[in-house]
């Protein structure tokens, strides 16, 4: 086909939609596969077989950056490929840069799941790949733009389509967001401590992880609906003008919303304000959007009975309209309040991934596996049937895991008269659930069983049809004449991108300076050490094992959370927290107050079996750290790493830190041999024993009182 | 600190360069015709189909 186009006359690359489509289809199989264990996990813990790898920490992971990075990344590269030739009347730039980036794209997939399941990890939500990787996606990334840029420079129609503009601010604003949050020192092939800690971290990570829902999960794919639904309904958009209002008014209010994360936390509280107001603006241009995508069905709503492609669109739409109201109410900080860390939460994106993202997804490959084929689609009666699977799947999810977050979050904040906790013990909050995870499972595998048979059915359409080559439009070539440099900037594609990217720095950049300011204010008060070599050794395994994806480590600033949790946490607390810890979601309970709650005993009977100490408890048992020696090989790495961000080790521990190491292991070895417990020193749970009784107990003097 | 110098260096040259790009943009007229390119992209795909 590559030579063809050199030859005879251009046609357009729809191999790249091709192989995008097939690849999104199939790690999507593969993400929600992951994503029904990982809930399979929840309702029966058993289910992870006993396997380290197969544990939830390691696995929820996997299921979340397979479900944006493959599942929607790669139906981002479909979409825009085969959208941008048409729009700009051009065949892609390259070739073999559209190769590259294929194989690229899934050679950094393949390898993310690996590293995950083995726990190479950098514990930072949606942001997980090691540094290796993050390299990786970024010379792959630049490869796309090149391609992305190289095609609309040589377009042969003047006018950017709004679709366009999407694509751009979106792969600029990408490229910044996974740089800036993935900026790290490497101690290790795969380890890496982050530059930033603690608040500054967390800050950083949630403007990432907040963005990166807005700029690949959302405006791509409102680029992806400004092209396929005009076609799908063969009319023009509603408004376009609104399109391009709603476009612009979206990128400049996204990126300040991202502090609504962090409410009630360490952050200073005017960014949690601010972050409040931007999310509820936020409602204005997402109803936009969804208004301008439903009208441009007006008089269409008889075809949407038989045609799966608009009734996708319908889902999508409804979904987006849902969502995008829900999250700015989830911002306030009062329902926050209750919402945050609940199962609430994964309602939440879960309405927004498979409704809206599912539903765009799936629409488009509906509509273009007949394009790309050049034959009709298999089955429409097996689309409309995936069509009301996935429907039913979707409701039973998100209603239970709407019910399973209010219940939960009302149990947590429940009091008696006396004002004592309702529920003190945070195992009953948990199991009063477990039906719930039940229903949850039962409603996303109906989803995950719609999608087979959406494989099913392209791969028939595909067997059935050929791919064929469409002939570019080239009579109205806008180039004419060889153009300068000057006029090339003058094509509109530059200026664009500059402005979306102005439009995302100064966003950051207003959000970052609070925390940066902390960095003078906070050691004045600290009562914070670092951690010792062997806590440093077991907070590495506690992020190895993603125990951050059921606790949290932020006791946030309300009463009821410290009647349950202890004081709540101050920034200083993170100082040396390098890749912080906070969490998300609290499927366990807050463990930032849990070091010397128990004594070592505890911890160690209740990481060998939960049930040991918790009877009914949902959390995987940890055998394996109990046969591991810790890997001390990176030890000295790590600590130097540590010492180049400016953690104050002392001399005698950078000189010998095995035996600074030992001695603090052989502590926790005899506390245990006096409970008739034989460990030796060199053993992982040694160090996880002593990570977890350092949590929190270092509040400054003035404050212990508190 | 050097960071927030960094970020705040980096946005002012990106934010002149953006004023001077979106001067030109207006002026190169992207703005004018908000009714026919939506139509455009509905022909877009017709033509030399095998
Ligand atoms: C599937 C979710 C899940 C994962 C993963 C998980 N936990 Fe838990 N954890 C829980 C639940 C539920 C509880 C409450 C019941 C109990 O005590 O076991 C809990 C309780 C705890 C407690 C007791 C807290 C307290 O105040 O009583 C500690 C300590 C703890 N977990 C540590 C860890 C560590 C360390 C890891 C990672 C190696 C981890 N957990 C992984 C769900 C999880």
């Amino acid at each position: 086909m590559a030579n063809l186009a050199n030859a005879g006359p251009e046609v357009y690359d729809d191999r790249a939609a091709r192989l995008f489509l097939w690849a999104t289809l199939l790690w999507g199989i593969v993400g929600m596969s992951v994503g029904a264990l990982a809930a399979l996990q929840l309702a029966f813990w058993p289910a992870n077989g006993g396997i380290s790898w197969l544990t939830f920490g390691r696995i929820r992971p996997i299921h979340t950056d397979a479900m944006v990075f493959a599942f929607a990344g790669n139906a981002v590269f479909a979409g825009m490929y085969y959208s941008l030739q048409r729009l700009c009347k051009k065949r892609l730039f390259s070739d073999f840069l559209t190769s590259l980036h294929f194989w690229g794209w899934q050679a950094i997939i393949a390898a993310t799941a690996v590293t995950l399941a083995l726990g190479m990890t950098q514990g930072k939500e949606y942001a997980e790949m090691e540094w290796p990787i993050d390299l990786a996606i970024a010379v792959i990334w630049v490869v796309m733009c090149i391609n992305v840029f190289g095609t609309i420079a040589k377009r042969r129609v003047e006018h950017l389509y709004v679709a366009i503009w999407f694509y751009i601010a979106s792969i600029i604003t990408i490229a910044v967001l996974h740089i800036v949050n993935n900026l790290a020192i490497p101690v290790g092939a795969f380890k890496s401590y982050s530059i930033y800690s603690g608040v500054q971290d967390a800050l950083v990570q949630w403007w990432y992880g907040h963005n990166a829902v807005g700029f690949l999960l959302t405006t791509p794919f409102l680029g992806i609906m400004y092209y396929f639904l005009p076609k799908a309904v063969d009319k023009p958009v509603y408004s376009y003008r609104l399109s391009i209002l709603h476009f612009w008014a979206l990128i400049f209010v996204y990126i300040w919303a991202g502090p609504h994360h962090l409410l009630y936390t360490s952050l200073p509280e005017w960014a949690q304000s601010l972050g409040m107001v931007f999310s509820l603006v936020l409602i204005a241009p997402s109803w936009g959007g969804m208004i301008n995508g439903l009208l441009t069905m007006r008089g269409a709503w008889h075809k949407v009975r038989e045609e799966p492609v608009l009734k996708f669109y319908v889902l999508a739409l409804t979904f987006y309209g849902m969502a995008t109201l829900e999250g700015p109410l989830l911002s306030i900080k009062s329902l926050n309040l209750l919402s945050h860390y609940t199962d609430w939460t994964i309602a939440h994106v879960h309405g927004g991934a498979l409704g809206w993202l599912g539903g765009m997804v799936f629409g488009m490959a509906y509509w273009l596996a007949p394009k790309l084929w050049n034959t009709e689609l298999y089955s429409k009666k097996l689309a409309n049937m995936h069509f009301w699977i996935a429907t039913i799947g979707l409701l039973l999810y998100v209603s239970s895991m709407w019910t399973a977050g209010i219940t939960q979050g009302l149990m947590w904040m429940a009091t008696t008269e006396e004002g004592l906790l309702k529920y003190p013990n945070f195992l009953e909050t948990v199991l009063a659930l477990i039906p719930l995870y039940w229903v949850r499972m039962i409603g996303g595998t109906m989803y995950l069983a719609g999608s087979v048979l959406c494989v099913y059915n392209i791969y028939k359409t595909a067997k059935a049809g050929q791919p064929v080559d469409i002939e570019v439009d080239t009579s109205n070539d806008r180039h004419v004449a060889p153009r300068t440099f000057h006029e090339r900037l003058e094509g509109k594609a530059f200026p664009l991108t500059a402005l979306a990217l102005v439009a995302v720095l100064i966003g950051g950049i207003v959000e970052f300076v609070p925390a940066f300011l902390l960095e003078t204010k906070v050691p004045t008060v600290t009562a914070t050490t670092p951690y010792t070599p062997l806590e440093l050794q077991g907070r590495d395994i506690y992020i190895r094992e993603g125990c951050y994806n059921c606790h949290s480590q932020m006791v946030r600033t309300h009463h009821k959370e410290e009647l349950r949790y202890g004081p709540h946490s101050k920034d200083y607390e993170f100082l040396y927290d390098f890749n912080f810890q906070w969490g998300s979601k609290r499927t366990g309970p807050d463990l930032h107050r849990v070091g010397k709650k128990y004594p070592d005993l505890w911890h160690y009977r209740h990481m060998l079996d939960p049930r040991l100490t918790s009877p009914g408890s949902i959390m995987p048992s940890y055998p394996w750290l109990f046969d591991s020696k810790v890997d001390t090989s990176l030890l000295a790495a790590k600590l130097n790493g540590l010492t180049k961000l400016g953690v104050p080790y002392k001399d005698s521990v950078l000189q010998d830190p095995v035996a600074a190491y030992n001695e603090q292991a052989d502590v926790i070895v005899a506390t245990l041999a006096a409970e008739g417990i034989t460990a030796t020193n060199d053993l992982e749970i040694i160090a996880m024993i002593a990570y977890l009784q350092k949590l929190g107990t270092e509040r400054a003097p003035d404050e212990a009182s508190h | 600190m050097i960071v927030i110098f960094m970020l705040i260096g980096i946005s002012f040259i990106l934010g002149a360069g953006a004023l001077v790009s979106f001067i030109w943009a207006a002026k190169s007229g992207q703005f004018d015709d908000l009714e026919r390119p939506a139509e455009e992209i509905l022909f877009d795909d017709f033509f030399g189909r095998s």
